[in-house]
């Protein structure tokens, strides 16, 4: 039988068994709306408030700064909203990162251009950044900082609790999109000086169509949504009652077993990277190796394209990433590894394999397996590994 | 973005793969800063093209692409593989999606470089047959 081996855990997860129990109810009996006031509808109603309070728990905030939204990119979405409202102050200045995800990259080119100034923080080759850089870019007119949680194609994980504490220090906001880092690291927006917070339930075992915004009290929040009165009012729309319930079960699962699942997932893609450092040749890893997140394994393979190594990963049964599932209908090479200073033609030869707990061991070895001989394949057929092989390009990596 | 059955059995089981050593032509097109690079040998006797293969460095497209293209001009005429067109490519290929079209442009123009350094090894100018070739400046012009 053809194995099939999910290495994409980045781009999504499989809902575990507890969430999809958790949510059926609310899918099939107790499909009244939370809106309404006879009982069948308290007890959806409940059941949100109940979930927006174990989400609050896990991160350390008060239930009323919990806000739930169609997906993290929504989350995200907000930050523009909240940097239009601190226009009216005189706030005109927006920081963020060269290597967050498009959502929050995308939202900074549109307040670009409704006149808003935007600084994007650079990256070392580890697509670390540093804090102090943050401290200098900052101005009287900055209003919000957005800086990425972990990093969603390389796995850099970032001083999240330093780089809160220099906005607080200069008066500024602070955002992070925590979408790869929810339910896989240990987040307190109190102790880490954090005033938002986007996260994403299908990325820890949730199901897919939920997502939460946390957004400190005080901070003044337009409706990004106008409509009813649920989510305060903020976020109008009936609420998808069985993903909220899904987003919260998860997101708890996800905390209690964190300690447990990071070193049993951090073992396994370490053996994974190491075993393709040593086996396959003229090969990179991309991203910091001791700040990642557990799961993730970023290579690029030199000689040969990111995608044909997808697709043949693909006909083994392996399901893979090259950099980030959006940029797959895109065709320039991805922006964070063009920020880590790769050149455009090893950027490109760029694979992403993310682990969860779902994984096994015979997962990992089965794509050591499989892998170098997809590569050796490729490389048969490259011109640009030819003039490798024959001295005419090298790279130094 | 989804690729056809007939783009994936030509990226899985790629035809005319290699190199052909005494090659009466070759042409090669693209760059590895875009992501793609497409080689293409010819062996040629009498005006026919007796033997082709190609190396290509790119994504799925792109050898399924070079596969299918060097499969419609074998054992066919110089005159008929001037005559390629990347529409006929994808055409043959069941569709490709519209950002992977440039790959099948790169598949006609690597044909035609290859055709145009066979003139040229013969002594003859090839601009009167295969037009001016133009080396793509940007990645994925059409």
């Amino acid at each position: 039988m053809e194995r099939f081996v999910y290495a994409d855990n980045a781009a999504t997860t499989k809902i575990s068994q507890p969430v999809l129990e958790a949510m059926l109810p609310y899918l099939t009996e107790e499909y009244g709306n939370p809106s309404s006031l006879y009982r069948f509808g308290n007890i959806t109603k409940r059941a949100v408030e109940k979930a927006r309070q174990e989400v609050a728990e896990v991160l350390g905030a008060d239930p009323f700064e919990i806000i739930f939204t169609g997906c993290g990119t929504e989350a995200d979405n907000w930050v523009k909203e909240i940097m239009r409202s601190l226009q009216k102050k005189g706030k005109n200045h927006f920081i963020t990162s060269v290597v967050e995800h498009h959502a929050l990259l995308h939202s900074a080119q549109r307040l670009e251009k409704e006149g808003f100034e935007v600084t994007y923080i650079p990256v070392d080759k580890d697509g670390q950044i540093d804090p102090e850089d943050i401290r200098k870019a900052i101005r009287p007119e900055t209003g919000l900082v957005s800086i990425m949680f972990a990093n969603n194609e390389i796995g850099t994980i970032y001083p999240i609790k330093e780089i809160g504490a220099i906005c607080h220090e200069a008066g500024v906001l602070f955002h992070t999109d925590a979408v790869q880092a929810a339910g896989h690291v240990k987040i307190n927006v109190k102790e880490m000086n954090i005033d938002m917070l986007s996260l994403s339930a299908h990325k820890f075992h949730g199901p897919k169509g939920v997502g939460a915004f946390y957004c400190r009290r005080g901070i003044p929040l337009t409706n990004i949504i106008d409509g009813g009165a649920q989510e305060r009012g903020k976020r109008a729309g009936t609420e998808n009652v069985a993903g909220i319930v899904g987003l919260a079960t998860a997101l708890s699962i996800a905390n209690k077993e964190m300690e447990e699942t990071t070193k049993r997932v951090t073992a396994m893609r370490n053996k994974l990277i190491d075993g393709i450092l040593s086996t396959i040749p003229q090969c990179r890893l991309n991203g910091s190796r001791e700040n990642r997140l557990a799961g993730n394994c970023n290579i690029s393979f030199l000689g040969i394209e990111g995608e044909s190594l997808l697709l043949r990963l693909d006909l083994a049964g392996i399901a893979a990433s090259s950099g980030s599932a959006c940029a797959s209908s895109s065709l320039d090479p991805s922006h964070v590894l063009l920020a880590i200073g790769l050149p455009h033609e090893v950027a490109h030869g760029s694979v992403r394999l993310s682990l969860s707990d779902f994984n096994t061991d015979e997962d990992v070895d089965y794509i050591l397996e499989k892998l170098p001989d997809i590569v050796s394949t490729l490389r048969a057929m490259s011109p640009m590994w030819e003039a490798m092989q024959k001295g005419e390009v090298s790279y130094d990596i | 973005m989804m690729y056809s059955d007939k783009v994936w059995d030509h990226f899985s089981n790629p035809h005319n793969v290699g190199e052909i050593a005494d090659a009466d032509g070759i042409g090669e097109v693209g760059n590895a800063t875009c992501g793609d690079i497409m080689k293409i040998y010819l062996k040629i006797d009498k005006d026919i093209i007796t033997d082709v293969k190609f190396k290509t460095f790119g994504c799925g497209a792109a050898i399924a692409t070079s596969s299918m293209a060097t499969e419609m001009i074998k054992g066919k005429p110089i005159s008929e593989a001037l005559k390629l067109t990347n529409k006929a490519v994808v055409e043959a290929l069941e569709g490709l999606p519209p950002v992977k079209v440039h790959c099948s442009v790169l598949a006609e123009q690597a044909i035609k470089h290859a055709l145009a350094d066979y003139y040229r090894r013969n002594g003859i100018d090839p601009t009167p047959f295969v037009g001016e070739l133009k080396d793509a400046e940007a990645c994925h012009v059409h």
